[in-house]
């Protein structure tokens, strides 16, 4: 990593620590702002944020292995989450997976080669009434068919 | 303090906050239950799992052990209280009200031979080829539930590489039952913060910050780790097979130095009670397997506090004579590599307060290839210098760069308790049956205050009762030599002895008030830093810290389990031993004296002594490449 | 804001129904906190979000708690497959939600409320900050909320981060508290020592969206509707084989048929109740009864016709639980894997009986020694499809018969 990436990470951890705080209950926001900012913590921000907060790194680390909206390696610009359970299932899931797949060439849990879209598997966003849905970063789209679902990701910088 | 301490804990891993009665004879402090139908009373806030085994109920655990906060994770000591709908973890469950509990019902016994075949179902091992077979938990689970075969399947592939990157600790994931007794002891207990859960669901496992190998993250070598794990997923990296490769090979000259506390704890390997010491027992089942010569390193722990007890004393000096503003006081004992190792990392800026002295294990080193090569007119080559030593750093210490003052590596083995009692029994002996043995010379006569540099607080007795004699002309008074602030297991000690009619090369010190701080744990070794930064232990002289908790006969080496009570039982052993010895100071060491007289004739601290029993720290810095 | 969610919700008779901002709040400060405890309690509301806890009783014991400070905490993780009500409620009724939790924050003395939103309704996120400015600046929050001095009371939104199992009321804690959701050791309970130490209730956002209509119309009006055990209206989430999927707002007590009526189900098989750790209901048995007595839900409805396979039902549900375990304690981490395993095994026809029998022994197991309420009814799926759907199950797939 450049330096001056480094000396950015290190400000912008900073001003997340006035932010948010420096005690250990604004570690999940922090690392929330810095996943939608980076598309993922890089183990140098996981050590500066621990040292921040008077934390292990590997406490970090735990934390963000444990929920499945953070990352330590970095995703792509965009991440699609396709809903995978039940519902969405029997609504048709597998048609909008080919569908993607076969747009993008890549699989879902993979990356396109120009960092554009991550695709991966989600359960259950609550939208089980209007499946097959997906969440495109914060958005959520329902009642997908393979020509919505491929046009969403056409859409997408 | 303890509540900082607390924060840095995972919650979840917590001890729960369930407010114990202050005085436990008043009125409502008690509260009577029913266990498998008999009433019992016990203090209000006492554990399911407590109430049990004081009125002698046997609940199996895993994840519980003494020295930890309470987890309630593996559920194996499940119990069934009645009124609930599911059954509870007795060792998380905290006694606040009438309660009726049946610890041995179909559904308990179904439930508990159902976790341990859950367990085993996810386990790649094979006993016959596992470190610790002979007292693992799992499988002493395994047996008490007389599981004979695998419900739920067994594992039959590897899934994760053995990690062997450490000098001292090596990790074999598929043996672990996920009970994070490692995470409750590096976190909470040591503060170290390697070891933690990563991942969630059937992805759990225990590893490092970005899984990297143990080498490349802040492992401190402490093996506390490894002393509280109920199975062999941790253990130590065991050199026992290169040592009988050397002690086969006839053109060397293999010599053995033997610490104190592994004397002390080694019983437990043979099935005896903690607190029996086999010293000289033990000299014999050396010679027998074949080692050339059997040292003692309290023999060099004696020579520690000459020089560490000198160089101490000429930092008085500098700074009450000289009044040198740059001196480094307080001055922080070295001989212990985990705490150098924590020091390096995570306080790099003071490492100018550490003794330079080597620990007694590397003097050691030094000398058997140097002084003793020379006397005994051996090629130092041809030496091989085996440590038998109650812990695992020693194992990184020997091995760091600069410890080859010799022109040789000056230690080339670390070996464990554990490991040593492996290769006794390997050669077919029964270490308690042996004839009593003493030492060889050279290095074979020490004194009692080496000998408790074993327990916490005693490198801090050793030194004073040789400073305290240099400087007054007089002994410690104290009864018996016994400095009894040094002792005890308390996480923080301090204390102070005045000095007065001091004789007159160091009558600058009379009437001064010598302050001293011990601790050991490096979680205790952080909050005296954190004192020590703050400014709080500015009049303070000199403080002793110890890695491990209890010092020592606490160590990543010694007999596994590990309890409160064990190692204040090997600490027992150790004092006593001590107060039977006639050479209870380690300057009155004649060998010592002999050593000074002949090789390093300058006297402690002088130019050739610095060369060979003195070293330099690495500032690390706590920064994970 | 555009957010590509249609509005689902119909007309309702106790939450969905016409409510003027603030008109609770304002009743709940005139009739003084005592007897706001009263009329929920009078009401018999039971907690929405799955374990039907009397909410009056979780009240009670943090209002006599004497702390430092009280928190409150919505519930509004909703990751239980197949529910999405709380969504609903937060989109189209967010007044009673946020009045709700000021009304608790009065009754039990607490100044701090946090709303815990899943992750996947950061969509929502600013439209609802903007909510709570707007009761700020209508002294709705704040200090001394309409002129009642020393009522102080905030509320707070902090998102989760994807992980179903922090719904778990003790997960849900550690992760505000910045750590892994993993459940904790109760005793204690949160009503004694919650958040950051603190007496903390948790409630679901139905559970506090009620509070108002009954501070306003009383606990007695609202006993009225539902069962005696089961008191006032519930949303149901309905998803799966019917022609008008969407949340509903019916009466407790309802039978599974009437409701298939109501969402326009046809050649229905199975009814999953309570989502995917809930129960799984066959043709036989849709006289029973939508109530905590019967067949208890946290409001989810899922439908299957004829048509699916419910072994492949079964393995979406075991490989949702298997993902998402906390992983802490064994009967889940591992158990959940091993019934996968055996759900795959029913697929493959490759299994015999007393493997079976084992594997339902371990679920009876894992409901029993589970830490959470995760692992204590992720087998229910399981064992109640093996039970009801045995001869669909055995039949098609053989088996050796051991
Ligand atoms: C695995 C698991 C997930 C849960 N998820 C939710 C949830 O998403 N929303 C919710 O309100 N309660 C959920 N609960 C129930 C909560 O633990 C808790 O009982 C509830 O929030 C209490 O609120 P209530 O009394 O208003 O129902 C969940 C429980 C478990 C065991
Ligand atoms: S860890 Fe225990 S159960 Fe596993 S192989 Fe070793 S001795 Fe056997
Ligand atoms: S050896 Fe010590 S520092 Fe290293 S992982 Fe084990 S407990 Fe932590
Ligand atoms: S490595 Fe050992 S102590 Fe750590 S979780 Fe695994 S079994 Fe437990
Ligand atoms: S039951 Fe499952 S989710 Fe709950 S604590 Fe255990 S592993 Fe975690
Ligand atoms: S099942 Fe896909 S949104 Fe609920
Ligand atoms: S020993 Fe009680 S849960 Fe592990």
């Amino acid at each position: 990593m450049l330096v001056y990436e480094k000396n950015e990470l290190v400000s912008e951890i900073e001003s997340l620590t006035i932010k948010h705080g420096d005690t250990r209950d604004a570690l999940i926001p922090i690392l929330q702002e810095m996943q939608a900012k980076y598309h993922g913590i890089s183990d140098f921000a996981q050590q500066e944020i621990a040292r921040r907060l008077s934390i292990h790194p590997v406490e970090v680390y735990s934390v963000i292995s444990f929920y499945s909206f953070l990352s330590a390696k970095t995703l792509g610009r965009n991440v699609v989450r396709l809903c995978k359970t039940i519902s969405c299932d029997l609504a048709g899931k597998n048609d909008i997976v080919n569908a993607i797949e076969r747009e993008l060439g890549i699989k879902f849990g993979e990356t396109t080669k120009d960092k554009r879209i991550t695709l991966e598997y989600t359960n259950c966003l609550g939208m089980c009434d209007q499946g097959p849905a997906m969440m495109v970063n914060e958005r959520v789209y329902g009642k997908l068919t393979p020509e919505k679902a491929v046009a969403i990701i056409n859409e997408i910088k | 303090m303890s509540k900082a301490k607390e924060n840095r804990a995972p919650v979840s891993q917590q001890s729960h906050k369930i407010e114990k009665p202050a005085d436990p004879n008043s009125i409502g402090a008690n509260i009577t239950i029913e266990i498998n139908e008999k009433k019992v009373s016990v203090p209000l806030g006492t554990t399911i799992l407590d109430a049990c085994r004081q009125n002698q109920v046997h609940i199996p655990t895993l994840c519980h052990h003494e020295d930890l906060c309470i987890a309630g994770v593996c559920r194996v000591c499940a119990v069934e209280v009645e009124g609930m709908r599911t059954l509870q973890a007795a060792c998380a469950f905290p006694i606040t009200a009438q309660m009726k509990i049946k610890t041995s019902t179909e559904r308990v016994r179904k439930a508990r031979r159902h976790i341990i075949d859950l367990l085993l179902s996810e386990h790649h091992g094979e006993c016959y080829a596992c470190v610790r077979n002979r007292n693992c938990e799992l499988r002493n689970l395994a047996a008490e539930y007389g599981v004979d075969g695998f419900t739920f399947g067994h594992r039959e592939k590897k899934m994760h590489e053995i990690d062997r990157s450490s000098y001292s600790v090596l990790r074999d994931m598929d043996k672990c039952v996920l009970c994070r007794r490692c995470v409750r002891t590096c976190i909470d207990l040591q503060e170290v913060g390697v070891l933690e859960a990563i991942g969630r669901g059937n992805q759990t496992r225990i590893s490092t910050f970005m899984d990297k190998p143990l080498s490349e993250v802040i492992c401190i070598n402490c093996g506390q780790c490894i002393n509280r794990c109920p199975t062999g997923a941790l253990f130590t990296n065991d050199p026992s097979d290169d040592i009988w490769r050397a002690i086969d090979d006839p053109t060397k000259h293999v010599v053995i130095q033997t610490a104190p506390s592994p004397r002390a704890a080694i019983c437990e390997e043979f099935g005896m009670e903690a607190g029996t010491s086999l010293t000289q027992e033990l000299n014999t089942a050396l010679r027998r397997i074949g080692f050339d010569k059997v040292f003692d390193t309290n023999y060099t722990a004696d020579l520690t506090i000459m020089e560490e007890g000198t160089e101490l004393l000429l930092r008085l000096k500098k700074a009450l004579v000289d009044k040198d503003p740059d001196v480094k006081l307080p001055q922080f004992t070295s001989c212990s590599p985990g705490w150098v190792k924590f020091i390096e990392h995570f306080y790099p800026d003071c490492l100018d307060y550490l003794s330079t002295a080597k620990s007694p294990q590397q003097m050691f080193g030094a000398l058997t290839k140097t002084f003793y090569a020379q006397e005994y007119n051996i090629d130092p080559k041809d030496i091989v210098t085996v440590a038998v030593m109650p812990c695992s750093a020693k194992k990184f210490e020997c091995n760091r760069p600069e410890m080859t003052s010799s022109g040789y590596k000056d230690v080339d083995y670390g070996l464990t308790t554990r490991e040593l009692a492996t290769m006794i029994k390997e050669a077919g002996i029964f270490l308690p049956e042996m004839p009593k043995t003493g030492f060889d010379d050279p290095f074979g006569e020490a004194s009692g205050a080496g000998l408790i540099f074993g327990a916490t607080g005693g490198v801090m007795e050793a030194a004073l009762r040789t400073a305290y004699e240099i400087v007054t002309g007089r002994e410690v008074p104290f009864e018996n030599l016994n400095i009894t602030p040094c002792r005890g297991f308390e996480g923080i000690k301090q204390a102070s002895v005045k000095l007065e009619g001091c004789v007159p090369d160091w009558s600058f010190l009379e009437g001064a008030e010598l302050k001293f701080v011990v601790a050991h744990g490096t979680a205790n070794a952080r909050a005296v830093m954190e004192m020590f930064k703050r400014g709080e232990l500015n009049d303070v002289q000199f403080i002793e810290i110890m890695g491990c908790p209890g010092g020592c006969i606490g160590g990543g080496g010694q007999p596994i389990p590990t309890s409160p009570e064990i190692r204040q039982k090997r600490a027992e052993a150790i004092y006593a031993e001590d107060e039977s010895l006639p050479l209870r100071k380690s300057h009155e060491n004649p060998h010592v004296k002999y050593l000074y007289e002949k090789f390093l004739p300058e006297g402690p601290c002088g130019h050739k002594s610095h060369e060979l029993l003195h070293t330099h720290y690495t500032k690390r810095g706590s920064f994970i490449v | 804001m555009e957010i590509g969610i249609e509005k689902t919700a119909r007309r309702g008779f106790v939450l969905f129904t016409d409510y003027a901002q603030g008109s609770a709040i304002k009743k709940a400060i005139e009739v003084g906190r005592e007897n706001v405890l009263f009329e929920v309690r009078d009401s018999k509301l039971k907690g929405r979000g799955g374990a039907g806890f009397p909410t009056s009783t979780k009240w009670m014991i943090t209002a006599a708690a004497t702390a430092e400070k009280k928190y409150i905490v919505c519930n509004a993780d909703e990751g239980e497959p197949g529910t999405f009500k709380d969504r609903v409620l937060l989109l189209e009724y967010p007044s009673i939600v946020f009045d709700g939790m000021v009304i608790a924050g009065y009754t039990i003395g607490a100044e701090y409320g946090i709303l815990y939103l899943r992750a996947e309704y950061t969509y929502m996120y600013t439209a609802l900050l903007d909510y709570l400015d707007n009761m700020r600046k209508n002294n709705l929050l704040g200090k001394d909320i309409q002129g009642k001095a020393g009522f102080n009371f905030d509320i707070e939104i902090r998102l989760g981060s994807g992980a179903y199992v922090c719904g778990e009321e003790t997960a849900l804690i550690e992760s505000l508290e910045g750590q892994r959701g993993e459940p904790r050791n109760r005793p204690p309970y949160p009503v004694n020592t919650g958040y950051m130490g603190f007496p903390t209730v948790v409630n679901n956002v139905e559970t506090l969206a009620s509070i108002p209509h009954i501070v306003l119309k009383g606990g007695e009006w609202f006993r009225n509707h539902g069962t005696d055990k089961s008191t006032g209206s519930k949303l149901f989430s309905v998803s799966g084989d019917c022609d008008r999927p969407g949340v509903y707002e019916l009466p407790w007590g309802i039978s599974i048929r009437e409701l298939l009526d109501i969402v326009g189900a046809q050649n229905t098989k199975a009814v999953q109740v309570g989502g995917a750790s809930g129960v799984c209901i066959p043709k036989s048995q849709f006289h029973r009864k939508l109530a905590y007595e019967d067949a208890a839900t946290g409001g989810s409805i899922m439908v299957f016709n004829e048509s699916r396979d419910m072994l492949k039902v079964l393995h979406n549900f075991m490989d949702f639980f298997v993902e998402e375990s906390c992983g802490q304690c064994t009967p889940c981490r591992v158990g959940n894997e091993r019934l996968l395993e055996g759900v795959e095994k029913l697929i493959n026809g490759n299994f015999t009986f007393s493997f079976i029998r084992n594997l339902k022994e371990l679920g009876y197991t894992m409901q029993a020694a589970s830490k959470c309420g995760l692992g204590q009814s992720s087998p229910n799926a399981f064992l109640s499809i093996l039970e009801n759907f045995s001869d669909e199950i055995y039949q098609s797939k053989g088996g050796s018969h051991v």
